[in-house]
């Protein structure tokens, strides 16, 4: 065999068992195509439920999550929030994040059509954006399906940021990495609930295994018209809403 | 800098028109993101020129090939730069090539980087100049006859057959070339294009709208560069030349325009969930940098320029001077296409509900004296290269046997 | 084949040897980083276990319980059943580990009970809420309300007490001067246990055309022929009975 030959069979035999290497990586980009990463069978995967109709806006949820996962105090690092929505007769449609009412337009009450609250906080995304383009592969989805953001190894690029459509993430100030809620992780591992539905006073966030039998969760998920937010983008959130209202975006 | 940054935000706050997501009140990819696609865009384009010599045989720009070359190369080196300095943990960067995640596009960033500066820039270059640096090294003194030398890698092989050896190398990258550096400004472009949950950025169109403006900023640079370099070196600037890339400039801008235009058609037409907040943000926010700066002054006055040096024959120092006028508002424009799409994509919240202001910093890291330092930063570099490289030596003369 | 193998130039060779080197370099210095820095997986596991590490600061209301259960029995069956005590009490997982130096504050003021119960046209109707300006000025909550167990010291005399959303739409409307209860039979019990025993609504169409009829006999109501007048349909499926349109 000549030098040519050569170097040409093992330059094919290179390429092509890299081709095949990779063939399995590539069509794991496509979510129809991946495996389900949730996948061993004894670990729970965590979901919320949230009952808008429950919501009455005291914020307690959001005051405790900022004390619970060290969340910067200022009113603009939020891992969980609360929108208050006020519809007004006219149809126009005022949002506000009750955390920070400064300056925000009081309706009448006479003007209001409907009004209510709505928790936000991340999705759990089964199929995250944020993960996807995380170029280095800092932030990820746990077994159990939470997505969590290992802080000593990301970088502060914000691509993650970028990518999310709830604007669940945000960059904390100090550590310069992506932060976003965890669903209280370190809590909900000692069985424990996460902190913000552990202060829900009205039961309006239900937290729990999706894949148990028996469960406040299942109940909710039993009796409810569900929605979730953003479906068109095919994130798939773990987090569903009942009584969402379609100007909720 | 807590304090400070606090100040800063509750400010902004106070402007946020409508309702955004609470932690979309910071714009995160500041003017340095602004700036970097804009520098791989010269990269681009100036290698797009280049090739048109090698590949297309496009004689009348040869006057110009090298300059390109070594062009593309000072941006490229510098391009890197911004989104490092734009880092929240800049000392991590290297983690991109430890444990890239292959999903993301942003990981190919170091790969598709990479590859174009070592397989493409740096090999072309080492090939072009080979002959010329060893018959520099030949004649110079220190410290210019060592440095020659070591580029040379101690070869003193100027033999025909070694000669025409190079140039089928350089063809062969060339050729390797063009796909690479559409991928390199395409891959930009996919990194906005590919965000889903942003619609002033998904869109099939932009690294493609990308790739078309990096030719013409690319083009645009180099006519210019040329414009200054030559009569600086009390030379005669080679009018067919210049006609030549003008009109190849024409052509691009024609592209770059057109796509834009069916994008901004399209969305409009369309008429998506987001079209109410996209118009808000173009009105409201953008209009200076869109309409005025972009559209107009970026594109259809230059384009109207071209079009009346088409139609009428003006002398040679109007073209000159009309050239000169039109590439660097081609280069305004560009660099405001840039601007429209990196800080426009972040002004609108994603609940399609508000948006937010963009405060540039001037000192800061992320500030306006930092951008403009790399903004300068390449033609230092291209200056050095320029001493190290003459683009004006040997005029190549084994080019006309072949 | 052996004709066709060009002899390459010896730069090519020399060119070639640099890439080596550089080759040869990247792959020493990945020999020298560590696996745990290259491995994905090792990397989500310790981060895995950095999450989990992290501090608690709200115990669960089931640490309470343990030492505070004349509380806790209080609180069981009282409307506060389903409250967790550091939802008023704020985070006390400092508390239940040194009981003796951290204590967790007990609002007593009346700033803080009506940041549930102060009336907001966006909270979901039937929830408690007052008015804090009219509901007893100045007197702290806890003097007339036990928080553990708050039903009010007295049944409430007024619907408004709880529903005030309703009382407010209602002022303002044509039937400002209608009773609750001319409307809604309301069982005694629905003031103790307001959730599982409702008032009731009305039923028929005849039940508004007791005023509204054009036989009726009450002065000053807008009439209808209760015969052709939206027939297959009940009132309230089209006006809204606690602010009737106008025109």
């Amino acid at each position: 065999m000549d030098r040519r030959n050569f170097l040409r069979k093992t330059l094919s035999f290179i390429i092509s068992v890299g081709a095949l290497g990779s063939l399995k990586e590539i069509l794991n980009i496509i979510p129809a195509i991946a495996e389900v990463k949730n996948g061993e069978l004894t670990k729970p995967v965590y979901g919320m439920g949230i009952q808008i109709d429950k919501c009455i806006g005291c914020g307690r949820c959001v005051e405790a999550c900022k004390i619970e996962n060290d969340v910067p105090q200022e009113p603009f690092f939020f891992r969980t929030w609360v929108e208050k929505y006020v519809i007004k007769k006219d149809g126009t449609v005022i949002v506000q994040n009750i955390a920070n009412e400064t300056g925000a337009e009081t309706v009448p009450e006479k003007d209001i059509l409907r009004s209510f609250f709505v928790p936000k906080l991340c999705n759990q995304c089964a199929n995250p954006p944020c993960v996807q383009v995380c170029p280095v592969g800092a932030t990820f989805s746990t077994e159990e399906g939470v997505v969590l953001v290992d802080e000593k190894r990301c970088i502060g690029c914000r691509y993650c940021i970028q990518a999310c459509p709830y604007g669940a993430r945000y960059l904390h100030p100090t550590k310069k990495t992506a932060d976003k809620c965890t669903f209280c992780y370190h809590r909900i591992e000692k069985g424990l609930l996460p902190a913000c539905v552990e202060v829900c006073p009205t039961q309006a966030r239900i937290f729990g295994d999706l894949k148990s039998m028996a469960s406040p969760l299942v109940r909710f998920k039993r009796m409810n018209k569900l929605h979730v937010l953003k479906p068109y983008l095919n994130t798939e959130p773990k987090v569903s809403y009942a009584d969402l209202d379609g100007e909720v975006r | 800098m807590i304090p400070q940054m606090t100040d800063k935000l509750a400010e902004l706050l106070k402007q946020v028109m409508g309702y955004i997501y609470p932690n979309e009140i910071e714009i995160h990819w500041s003017i340095l993101i602004v700036v970097y696609p804009y520098l791989t865009g010269l990269v681009a384009g100036a290698f797009i020129l280049a090739s048109l010599v090698k590949v297309f045989n496009v004689k009348e720009v040869q006057p110009t090939y090298k300059l390109s070359l070594l062009t593309a190369l000072a941006f490229l080196i510098v391009a890197p730069l911004p989104l490092l300095l734009h880092l929240g943990h800049p000392t991590r960067a290297y983690e991109i090539y430890l444990t890239p995640n292959l999903h993301s596009a942003m990981a190919m960033f170091g790969f598709v980087y990479a590859w174009y500066l070592m397989l493409v820039l740096l090999l072309e270059i080492w090939f072009v100049y080979r002959q010329e640096l060893v018959l520099w090294s030949e004649q110079e003194k220190f410290p210019m006859k060592w440095i020659h030398k070591i580029i040379t890698l101690f070869s003193k092989d100027v033999s025909q057959r070694a000669v025409d050896f190079d140039r089928k190398v350089v063809k062969a990258i060339t050729i390797i070339g063009i796909p690479s550096a559409f991928l390199l400004h395409g891959y930009v472009g996919f990194i906005f294009g590919s965000v889903k949950a942003n619609p002033w950025w998904s869109s099939v169109l932009m690294p493609i709208v990308f790739l078309f403006s990096a030719i013409v900023s690319g083009i645009a640079l180099v006519i210019l560069l040329y414009m200054i370099i030559i009569p600086f070196r009390g030379e005669k600037i080679d009018m067919s030349c210049l006609d030549k890339m003008a009109s190849f400039l024409f052509y691009a801008v024609i592209v770059d325009f057109s796509l834009e235009l069916l994008d901004f058609i399209h969305r409009l037409y369309e008429s998506e969930e987001s079209i109410k907040i996209l118009t808000e943000l173009v009105i409201n926010k953008l209009f200076v940098s869109l309409f005025i700066i972009q559209v107009l002054l970026g594109m259809i006055l230059p384009l109207g320029i071209m079009v009346l040096i088409k139609l009428f024959k003006f002398d040679q120092e109007l073209r000159k001077l009309l050239y000169f006028v039109s590439v660097i508002l081609i280069q305004l424009g560009i660099f405001s296409t840039r601007w429209n799409v990196v800080i426009g994509g972040q002004m609108f919240s994603k609940s399609f509900r508000g948006l937010t202001t963009y405060k540039m910093e001037l000192m800061g890291i992320e500030g306006l004296i930092t951008a403009l330092v790399v903004l300068v930063l390449p033609f230092l570099i291209l200056a050095l290269l320029l001493k190290i490289f003459p683009p004006w030596g040997i005029k190549e003369p084994r080019l006309e046997k072949a | 084949m052996k004709n066709l193998l060009p002899k390459l130039p010896e730069h090519i060779f020399r060119l070639f040897l640099v890439f080596l080197v550089f080759l040869g370099v990247i792959l020493l210095v990945r020999f020298f980083i560590p696996n745990s820095f290259r491995e994905h997986k090792v990397q989500i596991a310790s981060t895995v276990e950095r999450e989990k590490a992290r501090e608690i600061k709200f115990a669960g209301t089931s640490a309470c319980a343990v030492c505070h259960e004349e509380q806790y029995n209080i609180k069981k069956n009282g409307y506060h059943k389903n409250l967790s005590c550091e939802t008023c009490h704020g985070p006390a997982q400092g508390h239940t580990e040194n009981p003796t130096e951290i204590k967790p504050p007990a609002p007593r003021d009346r700033k803080f009970c009506p940041v549930c119960h102060a009336y907001n046209a966006s909270r979901p109707i039937g929830f408690p809420q007052i008015n804090p300006v009219a509901h007893n000025p100045l007197q702290p909550c806890i003097t007339c309300h036990e928080p553990h167990d708050p039903k009010p010291p007295e049944t409430p005399r007024e619907c408004k007490a709880c529903h005030g959303e309703f009382e407010r739409t209602k002022e303002v409307s044509p039937h400002v001067l209608l009773k609750c209860t001319t409307c809604h039979v309301t069982p005694a019990l629905h003031k103790v246990t307001p959730w599982s025993v409702r008032p009731s609504k009305p039923t028929t169409r005849e039940f508004c055309g007791r005023c509204h009829g054009q036989e009726s006999t009450v002065a000053k109501t807008a009439k209808v022929d209760m015969a052709s007048h939206g027939e297959k349909y009940v009132c309230w499926q089209c006006h809204y009975p606690h602010a009737p349109e106008v025109r």
